[in-house]
């Protein structure tokens, strides 16, 4: 099932870690904050739990159900 | 920027007077009297009655005049459907250097914003209510005091409005930090989800409000949302206030139909005629050439074709033979040094994007500033915690659209002689945000 | 045959000051052991790696802090080695509080090694070994489960790693048997370089002047108070009885540490 990937843009401080694990949906800007693809398919659920768990700053999060989101 | 006696900023009823009524020449705030004499006594309505207020400001189609345009009585009711006890927060801080009209309005008007507030305070339910206002204006905030005072005296809102004294930086006016400051923490934006209509002060779901609007819910309770819709052209309902400086004669605060013809509307205020581009919606707008806007309605719908919208009912005119790529750097450097310096994306790429217009506009490129912009602008969208960055952004790439041939030139090094087109302020003193 | 029936009497003997609880019964007893027990041996030896791994951790941890970035070492390999050799370092800390604690040299109970400054064997210096290790549990167990905790209150606990390190380091200077060692003194002095300038390396980042300035001032402090501990403490002759170690401990301690004569004497009775 398809999951959101969620991140608190105040906690996050550009460690970018997350776009180490998961280069196929996360990239980072010159100014190494990531830039991201919300919606993480199937295949990718694991790698995705996985750049959640790594954030030093826990400023990401995986939501099922497509909430009322803003940001990418 | 001139002030009357009373520090209160100019305004003018020309233009059809509906919140403007009561502004009197003197510039002095109308007394609870005056007011009543004006408008009529406030609507007392029970029960019922009080949340029919709610069907009268969809009926009249009002939306939010504090810049989002979102539709008010949508907002209403999901408060007043909301998990706790609401609370209603009146947003008077008007931080958008380039509008006057809340402070004008506040000055000359209090009671109406404030029988908005009692109005829909009763509508949604709510227990609370709050007025928020920027505490670098002590003449407003004396006025707006005295006002609620006079009422208290005469015992004429069920729910007390307590007037708060906020930070004065650029993104402490949005509903988050309006919320977040009132919850006891800084005047920063926050996060959402939630959004304040669900859980906003203490918890509860909270009804953030450009004064504005307020005023005209406190017309549509008195003479009924059809009345409202009356008034208003091409689609668009009701009157709006607009604020109209820069390379006019008569700069000020107009009262106008929403939809009417933009170019009336600048006309109205006097616009010089060599005039060729125009700032609108704010420093968070758009720029434009004249001719694309000047036959377009003052309103969303009206402006959505050029990518645009009035926001907070903002024209800036840009003087005659002025370079607008070098008033848009101004505006951006000032937008880059009011960041609340939070998110990433925004801290950085501000200050990145307004150097790279900076040397455009001052056609001494270091490297190539144009393609730097062009890579660096839709990398900073939707990546902060509030709309600040892409406010700013939007600016940006507008100036650059409208004004493309100055960019080509300025990026082969050839600068225009033009001086400072746009009285940007500089960013307000580094007061804390507390 | 005198040496086999001193030890097997020395066993039956311990066995029963184990339930007397005796120390000092414990340690005449163990003066008369036929060999240095290898619990002691463990102890030292578990210390000295936990130390290791404990430098090793936060010298990885605030190399995070710091944004150092390099190819050989991604940032992920970089956290997770944090991790993993922190939990390394717990259970060696784990392996020489057991093995303290079952050394009949001194009597050391598994209260004194996490309430401070109850023992009666070198209270003072065991008591920090007692803190690092309650401080060490603390940091771990909250960021195994910092998942469910919000960010600031784990983040309130793991700045007391900044604690942990040097009382962890200053217990095993004042405790330790072997501080004089020349090349254990050398790995101690390796940690201390590898710890101050990790922190030093990081306070560059620190926004604030006067955070970095009061930052450098407390690490060159650490270091300095360090060196002039060592060389007017666990340096100097006398040190073990200055330290509070028990009397007969003592007496057996000198005699079995390595610089003094590594052979037992039988001659001691009970």
């Amino acid at each position: 099932m398809t999951q959101k990937m969620l991140i608190d843009r105040t906690a996050c401080t550009g460690h970018g870690l997350c776009a180490d694990l998961l280069p196929e949906l996360i990239e980072l800007d010159e100014w190494g904050y990531p830039i991201i693809i919300d919606t993480v398919p199937s295949g990718l659920t694991a790698h995705a739990r996985r750049a959640v768990t790594a954030c030093p700053a826990l400023a990401l999060r995986l939501a099922r159900a497509p909430r009322q989101y803003e940001h990418r | 920027m001139t002030y009357h006696h009373d520090g209160s900023p100019r305004a003018h009823g020309a233009g059809t007077g509906r919140l403007t009524s009561s502004w009197q020449a003197s510039g002095a705030p109308a007394t609870l009297r005056e007011h009543t004499a004006c408008y009529g006594p406030l609507p007392q309505a029970t029960g019922r009655a009080r949340r029919e207020l709610i069907d009268q400001v969809a009926a009249a189609g009002l939306t939010g005049r504090g810049g989002a345009g979102f539709p008010t009585a949508t907002k209403m009711r999901a408060v007043a459907s909301g998990r706790g006890r609401p609370v209603i927060v009146a947003n008077g801080m008007e931080s958008e250097p380039a509008s006057e009209k809340d402070q004008a309005l506040l000055a000359r008007s209090p009671h109406l914003v404030l029988d908005g507030i009692s109005l829909a305070a009763d509508a949604i339910g709510a227990t609370e209510a709050h007025l928020c206002l920027a505490r670098t204006r002590d003449w407003l905030i004396d006025t707006v005091a005295a006002a609620t005072a006079e009422r208290h005296r005469a015992g004429l809102d069920r729910v007390a409005v307590t007037v708060h004294a906020m930070p004065h930086h650029y993104v402490s006016s949005e509903e988050t930090a309006l919320v977040r400051w009132l919850n006891g923490g800084e005047a920063k934006p926050a996060n959402t989800p939630p959004r304040p209509f669900e859980r906003g002060v203490g918890k509860r779901p909270t009804l953030v409000d450009n004064v504005e609007t307020l005023a005209h819910v406190a017309l549509i309770g008195r003479y009924g949302g059809a009345w409202f819709r009356r008034a208003g052209r091409a689609g668009a309902t009701g009157t709006m206030l607009a604020t109209v400086t820069g390379a006019v004669c008569r700069p000020g605060v107009y009262e106008v139909e929403a939809g009417t013809r933009t170019g009336d509307v600048l006309s109205m205020a006097g616009l010089d005629g060599g005039s060729e581009a125009v700032l609108i919606g704010g420093y968070f707008g758009t720029w434009h050439n004249l001719p694309t806007v000047a036959d377009l309605p003052l309103s969303a719908g009206g402006l959505r074709q050029v990518g645009s919208s009035p926001g907070a009912g903002v024209l800036v005119a840009l003087p005659a033979g002025a370079c607008g790529l070098a008033g848009a750097a101004k505006v951006l450097r000032y937008l880059a040094s009011e960041s609340a310096q939070q998110c990433g994306p925004c801290k950085f790429g501000l200050p990145a994007i307004a150097d790279d217009l900076t040397q455009l506009a001052a056609g001494r490129p270091d490297g190539d500033p144009l393609a730097r912009l062009h890579r660096r602008l839709p990398v900073l969208v939707g990546r902060g915690a509030c709309r600040h960055p892409d406010g700013a952004v939007r600016m940006a790439a507008s100036a650059l659209a409208s004004f493309a041939a100055d960019a080509q030139s300025h990026a082969q090094g050839r600068p225009c002689a033009a001086r400072q087109p746009v009285a940007a302020q500089s960013g307000f003193a580094v007061g804390d945000w507390r | 045959m005198v040496s086999q029936a001193a030890s097997t009497a020395a066993r039956s003997a311990m066995h029963a000051a184990g339930h007397a609880g005796s120390s000092h019964m414990a340690s005449l007893l163990a003066a008369g052991a036929a060999s240095p027990s290898p619990l002691w041996y463990a102890t030292r030896a578990t210390g000295a790696v936990a130390l290791l791994l404990l430098t090793a951790t936060v010298a990885l941890g605030v190399a995070g802090i710091a944004r150092v970035d390099s190819p050989a070492l991604p940032r992920v390999v970089r956290s997770a080695l944090h991790r993993n050799v922190s939990l390394l370092a717990v259970a060696f800390v784990c392996v020489h509080v057991v093995t303290t604690v079952l050394d009949p040299f001194t009597s050391i109970s598994f209260v004194n090694a996490v309430v401070p400054f109850t023992s009666s064997y070198r209270p003072l210096w065991l008591g920090l070994g007692a803190i690092a290790f309650d401080l060490l549990i603390a940091v771990v167990v909250t960021s195994l489960l910092r998942s469910r905790l919000p960010y600031r209150a784990w983040h309130a606990v793991h700045w007391l790693a900044y604690a942990c390190w040097p009382i962890a380091l200053w217990h095993g200077l004042g405790t330790g048997t072997d501080s004089k060692v020349p090349w254990l003194l050398l790995l101690d002095a390796l940690c201390v370089l590898a710890v101050a300038g990790a922190v030093v390396w990081r306070l560059r980042l620190a926004g604030n002047g006067g955070i970095r300035l009061a930052g450098m001032i407390a690490t060159s402090a650490f270091v300095l108070a360090t060196v002039v501990f060592v060389a007017v403490g666990p340096l100097q002759h006398g040190w073990a009885k200055r330290a509070g170690t028990p009397g007969a401990a003592q007496v057996a301690r000198e005699r079995l540490t390595p610089g003094a004569s590594r052979e037992v004497r039988h001659d001691i009775s009970p």
